[in-house]
């Protein structure tokens, strides 16, 4: 691994990515987790760099996130909405790519709609380009941060159990977390009707888990996933009410779990579905610190991909 | 038209079960003489064929040749150029252009537009329904008295089974199959590309084989009941072989087709959303593969067709999900054939080309496939153990989307002809008198 750029260009998904390259960025998170504290909340690491926030997709949690990485960072930011751009007027992928491009920008984070599309984009221009959320793909920086809020309450991922629940068929979320979570020697398991388990899961190292019960009974830690209301509407469950009733996490199928078990959520909750509200604000929840932790983690890959030591006060990070 | 006289080639003629070293004289557009030692009028050009392997003209059941309605891609005229580049002599359009080949009119046009491109010989399919709506049948009789030789709603399945229940009874009368894209929409909606552990990777929708299975199945069960002749177009799966296997032993009237790259690829060859290796139907899995290539050694699957889809770079440069289907094949066909079917023993080359000319032939009861004597000279000449290098631009077609780019085929055309006429020559040896 070459100082410089130890995680290649781009940060696309966590599956080609190895253990040393995620546990260097878990690493280079926890300094800039104390930037955010701060009552000026800005180092110079990306100064004069431009990143082009391009998002397709609406998205409020994962912009911002982003947005104050960045600007953490003091890199100088655009934000670009689908809506009301070119590409609603039809442009090609492949076309605002080398506008980009044109423009000599340093850094992408794009936000699609389709699988692969960071990836696409990737191919095409020299700018390093972070994904944040593509299709059904990946979402590393979700994975990062799960895993960065897990190793903070537990110290470490090795030989935690960890279940994904929910809708794992339609998830970005959930790919990036089986890559991260067995890369880091982490036991997981998928949760879920089957409508909503995708072919191949076992394939990849992945238990199968029936009943929410048995997850609860196995796990030390849940993420549960946002079941959207089309998965309804396409037929994949019949409702959300009996979703709930047979899926949902709630108080009751928690009483006897550990006091130790944590529960995740990449947001934004459908309370009363997938998960209780008394869940969600309960002694068992991290879904804030998973927020908090999003900054620096996305901080530390930003940092690392703009060729970064991977001690970032070797590069003049100012000291409190 | 000049005679030539083909030289110490191996003959191959799957039509008369031969297959040995001899020479080929070609006289007035008709095979004029095959064995050792021909003789031949001084003024007839020679060709060396040492090394190469002469063969009825491939024929190829299953082309897209884009025309009329989207030129971009490829025309009728380039198509057929495509076609005679890599040894067809003749090929069969399906009917899903812009508008469709749904009448006597459209028909007409192909046919003459492929008289006027003058090389491969083009045999237009009809659609089935009007507007391949998958309602009302075409009129099948028109379209076959102007020249189509099966009809085809090809691109779209044809969901009402009434429907073709109609069309294979209809069909009867004019002797000709009705060719299927087997495919259960409500099982394939919104898929890119095979349902198994390489699409959860990757994240896109899959296209479970059940939904071409059951349409199998269901069209089995159809001909069965009307005694129609169904073509099974470009099978994919393991047990769609199993199935048509088994109608077959009970007599079915059912033939079936495989493509190259269905039993070559499989698909892994979508890693990093390579939209060139996505099609419909998709590429399957290993043991489906395998299926597929014992299919075409045993004869479950009758022959070989290329599903040749050009599509315009542009629309292949996108995301995966909203890539277009298809591949282009004609010209890669039999140097897959070879390297993949021939090279590690699955069949003999006479067989290869039996799949990929004289069995097409019979299907769809055309003209060729055979060096009969006195049959026109629809040939092609070929170095069997040429290996060379897929590249974009020296594809004849207007569109280069195939997964084959950079890959090494074994096998490749050097002389067409069609009615006796060469219509195509790479680098032919030429010992003229």
């Amino acid at each position: 691994m070459t100082i410089g750029a130890p995680l290649g260009k781009d940060l696309v998904g966590l599956e080609h990515l190895t253990a040393d390259q995620i546990q260097l960025i878990l690493d280079t998170a926890e300094p800039f987790k104390e930037v955010s504290e701060r009552p000026i909340k800005k180092v110079p690491p990306l100064r004069g760099k431009t990143i082009v926030n391009l998002f397709f997709e609406a998205s409020t949690r994962t912009r911002i996130s982003f947005e104050f990485a960045e600007k953490r960072l003091s890199a100088d930011t655009v934000n670009v909405a689908a809506q009301g751009s070119s590409v609603s007027k039809g442009e090609t992928l492949v076309d605002t790519a080398r506008n980009l491009e044109a423009m000599r920008i340093d850094m992408v984070v794009i936000r699609h709609p389709a699988s692969g599309a960071a990836q696409f984009l990737a191919e095409r221009i020299r700018s390093n380009v972070i994904n944040a959320g593509d299709g059904k793909h990946e979402h590393p920086t979700q994975g990062l941060l799960d895993l960065l809020t897990l190793r903070d309450r537990f110290g470490a991922i090795k030989g935690l159990k960890v279940a994904i629940c929910g809708d794992v068929l339609h998830s970005r979320v959930a790919r990036s977390n089986i890559w991260g979570l067995l890369k880091l020697g982490a036991e997981v398991a998928a949760c879920g009707p089957a409508t909503l388990l995708p072919r191949g899961l076992a394939d990849l190292g992945v238990t199968i888990l029936p009943r929410i019960e048995d997850a609860i009974g196995w796990a030390n830690a849940l993420n549960v996933l946002r079941l959207q209301l089309e998965r309804m509407e396409s037929g994949f469950v019949p409702s959300l009410r009996e979703y709930n009733r047979i899926f949902g996490v709630t108080r009751d199928r928690l009483a006897r779990a550990p006091n130790d078990l944590v529960i995740l959520h990449p947001g934004p909750m459908n309370r009363g579905v997938e998960i209780d509200s008394d869940v969600a604000d309960g002694p068992h929840s991290v879904i804030l610190p998973q927020v908090t932790n999003g900054v620096a983690v996305r901080m530390a890959v930003l940092y690392l991909l703009a060729g970064g030591a991977p001690d970032w006060r070797a590069l003049g990070g100012e000291e409190r | 038209m000049n005679p030539f006289l083909i030289t110490g080639a191996r003959v191959i003629d799957p039509s008369r079960n031969t297959d040995g070293i001899a020479d080929v004289l070609v006289v007035e557009g008709r095979i004029d003489a095959v064995g050792r030692n021909v003789s031949a009028e001084a003024q007839v050009r020679r060709i060396d064929g040492s090394g190469m392997v002469v063969a009825p003209g491939l024929i190829d059941l299953h082309v897209h040749l884009r025309e009329p309605g989207q030129e971009h891609m490829e025309t009728i005229a380039t198509g057929a150029a495509a076609a005679v580049a890599g040894g067809f002599t003749g090929i069969c359009p399906m009917p899903n252009t812009d508008p469709v080949i749904d009448n006597q009119a459209a028909v007409g046009f192909v046919v003459r537009q492929a008289i006027r491109a003058g090389t491969a010989r083009v045999y237009p399919i009809g659609c089935i329904s009007l507007g391949q709506k998958g309602q009302q049948l075409a009129e099948f009789g028109e379209m076959v008295g102007a020249g189509a030789v099966a009809v085809s709603d090809d691109g779209k399945p044809v969901v009402s089974s009434q429907l073709m229940r109609t069309a294979l009874e209809y069909a009867l009368t004019f002797g000709i199959p009705v060719a299927d894209h087997c495919e259960d929409p409500t099982l394939s909606a919104g898929g890119a590309m095979h349902e198994g552990i390489v699409a959860t990777r990757l994240g896109l929708k899959g296209i479970p084989a059940a939904a071409e299975e059951i349409m199998v199945a269901r069209d089995i069960i159809l001909a069965e009941l009307t005694g129609g002749h169904v073509h099974l177009c470009h099978r994919s799966t393991r047990g769609s072989v199993a199935l048509i296997r088994r109608a077959k032993e009970t007599g079915v009237r059912v033939t079936a087709e495989a493509t190259p790259h269905h039993f070559s690829l499989t698909h892994d060859a979508c890693e990093g959303y390579n939209t060139n290796a996505k099609m419909n139907p998709p590429l399957r899995e290993d043991a489906d593969r395998e299926a597929i290539r014992q299919g075409l050694r045993d004869g479950t699957l009758d022959c070989i067709a290329s599903d040749h889809a050009p599509h315009h770079y542009d629309t292949k440069q996108r995301e995966f999900d909203e890539a277009p289907n298809g591949i282009v094949g004609l010209e890669t066909a039999l140097g897959v054939g070879i390297r993949d079917l021939v090279t590690p023993g699955l069949m003999t080359l006479p067989e290869l080309i039996a799949r990929m000319s004289t069995i097409p032939a019979r299907i769809f009861r055309l003209p060729g496939g055979t060096l009969a004597v006195g049959a026109p000279a629809d040939l092609c000449m070929f170095d069997p153990t040429r290996r060379w290098e897929v590249r974009a631009g020296d594809l004849h077609s207007k569109s280069a989307n195939s997964p084959y780019l950079g890959e090494t085929l074994i096998g490749q055309t050097v002389l067409t002809a069609v009615g006796g006429r060469i219509v195509f020559e790479r680098g032919v040896s030429k010992t003229d008198a």
